[in-house]
């Protein structure tokens, strides 16, 4: 009763009816008239109005130059997550105490949804580069604390007690054992930590920005220009599968390196 | 004896920043109260967003409102999106038809539907329901997906070799079978609902707990931000821990089931 796996041919054949279902749907549903044009525009709008975007300012930028601030805040937000939440991982990892005493906070702060932060980010940073940022990293945050944490603790014990033996001091023990034993799932955790950092961008742009992809997407839904919108859809899109497989190829080279080296 | 240690610990540190956030910003006014509220602050707005209310109606109204619209999407969300795992994890065929429909939509942040929402259905209940059910749905759809493919053969092969009929195949063999990884789904979904309601409600609306974080903002009553979050955090709190007992519940009957 389970189906066999389909040979190649007959997923390829599949997926294309598929898509073309969907597009055909969405095609027909615009130039019945059934939708005004206005609210749905057909795929081929939309590819339109990304070719012009490029060029043609929008909300004062092109699409291209909303991207890049966008992608400014979100290095800026992640690379800070990243910094602050690996080292503190690592250290909640090896010293009991510590954990005992941020665990429960973190816990508590984990309800908190990141983009609930806007309004104190607003107030504290303002809406141009340090509110958006503060936003990314209460997103990309708990995934590079979580993930460090976790590979500290999950540490080969025999490495731990060869150390501790050997007198090696915390500092060194953290840098040269319990760090390079948490690489992967590190990494892990920034690639995690990358997509809810993009996605909190989206949020923070729509809410308080005046530049970058979601403020641009916020202006056209005024001014109801739809193919603007979707044209903003899909360049975050876009922008957010470029830098997922960007970061498994790194993910990939980073372990296959380790593979060879250990 | 750890336990009670680290119990103790805990409860330490939450009096410690308790005491801090008086000294910072009551004693001391290190920080000043247009950045932070002191505990006095916060406690008047919330004695005043319960009594005379606040962005248009009291905390429990807004809580309500908020409440309501995330149960409604994560319903929508879970009623269409587990049949649908369900039904890609068990055809082959639906399986590659969907993907590509699937693989393009899925990178879209559930966020950035907001303003299509928005424009599609102004900004009242209907645009934060899809908005909710779009950030909900996918999810629901993967983990049930998976948990479908990672039910074991002979199962399976059993169940087919009795001439299960399909519609009691469904319900009682692929659906139990694959509950924990759906329930995993879910509670992904009820996160997401959650962000996701309140990127909606700053964005636009007229009543909810992030429409009160969006007039608090405006008015710079940072009072009033910390209670608006403070509520979110424990209103999403309380939605995970009663998903949380409904797994068990369901998840218990599970192995009893596969017990006897």
């Amino acid at each position: 009763m389970m189906d066999r796996p389909l040979r190649l041919r007959e997923t390829i054949a599949w997926g294309f009816a598929g898509l073309g279902c969907f597009l055909g749907i969405w095609t027909l549903l615009t130039v019945s008239g059934l939708v005004p044009r206005q609210f749905l525009p057909t795929p081929l709008d939309v590819v339109a109005r990304i070719v012009q975007l490029l060029t043609t300012p929008f909300a004062g930028a092109t699409l291209p130059q909303h991207l890049a601030s966008s992608f400014e805040r979100y290095i800026v937000g992640v690379s800070l997550a990243a910094l602050v939440g690996i080292p503190l991982g690592l250290l909640m990892g090896w010293f009991r105490l510590l954990d005992d005493i941020l665990a429960p906070i973190f816990e508590a702060l984990r309800f908190i949804a990141p983009i609930a932060w806007v309004p104190f980010a607003a107030l504290w940073f303002g809406t141009g580069i340090g509110g958006p940022v503060m936003i990314i990293f209460a997103g990309a945050f708990p995934p590079c604390l979580i993930n460090a944490y976790r590979g500290a603790r999950f540490v080969d014990p025999r490495l731990i007690e060869a150390s501790r033996m050997l007198g090696t001091s915390h500092v060194r023990t953290i840098a040269e054992i319990l760090l390079p034993a948490s690489v992967p799932s590190i990494v892990a955790g920034l690639r995690v930590a990358a997509g809810l950092g993009w996605q909190s961008l989206v949020g923070a742009e729509l809410i308080v920005a005046a530049a970058g992809v979601g403020f641009m997407m916020v202006q056209a839904q005024a001014n109801v220009s739809t193919p603007t919108v979707m044209a903003g859809m899909i360049a975050i899109g876009a922008a957010g599968m470029l830098i997922d497989v960007l970061l498994r190829q790194g993910e990939a080279l980073i372990l296959r390196r380790r593979g060879i080296s250990a | 004896m750890t336990k009670w240690r680290q119990t103790g610990i805990g409860l330490s540190t939450f009096a410690l920043l308790v005491a801090l956030w008086f000294a910072l910003t009551a004693w001391s006014g290190f920080v000043s109260a247009g950045r932070f509220p002191s505990p006095s602050e916060f406690w008047s707005a919330l004695v005043q967003i319960n009594t005379r209310g606040y962005a248009g109606a009291q905390l429990a109204a807004h809580a309500f409102h908020s409440v309501v619209l995330v149960a409604m999407g994560f319903a929508v969300a879970v009623a269409t999106g587990v049949p649908l795992g369900l039904w890609i994890g068990w055809s082959r065929r639906t399986e590659a038809a969907i993907n590509p429909v699937f693989l393009l939509i899925r990178p879209i942040p559930p966020l950035a539907w907001i303003p299509l929402a928005i424009l599609w259905l102004g900004l009242g209940d209907a645009a934060k329901i899809m908005v909710i059910w779009f950030a909900a749905f996918v999810p629901s759809v993967i983990n049930t997906f998976s948990g479908v493919r990672s039910i074991e053969r002979p199962l399976l092969e059993a169940a087919t070799m009795l001439g299960t009929p399909r519609w009691r195949f469904v319900t009682e063999v692929l659906a139990p079978a694959a509950a924990p990884m759906i329930f995993t789904g879910l509670r992904l979904s009820l996160q997401a609902a959650w962000t996701t309601l309140v990127a909606a409600e700053l964005v636009g609306a007229l009543v909810g707990l992030g429409f009160v974080l969006n007039v608090a903002q405006q008015d710079i009553y940072p009072a009033m931000i910390l209670v608006g979050m403070l509520s979110v955090g424990v209103l999403g709190f309380a939605t995970t821990w009663l998903l949380g007992a409904v797994e068990r519940r369901a998840l218990q009957w599970n192995m009893a089931g596969s017990e006897r």
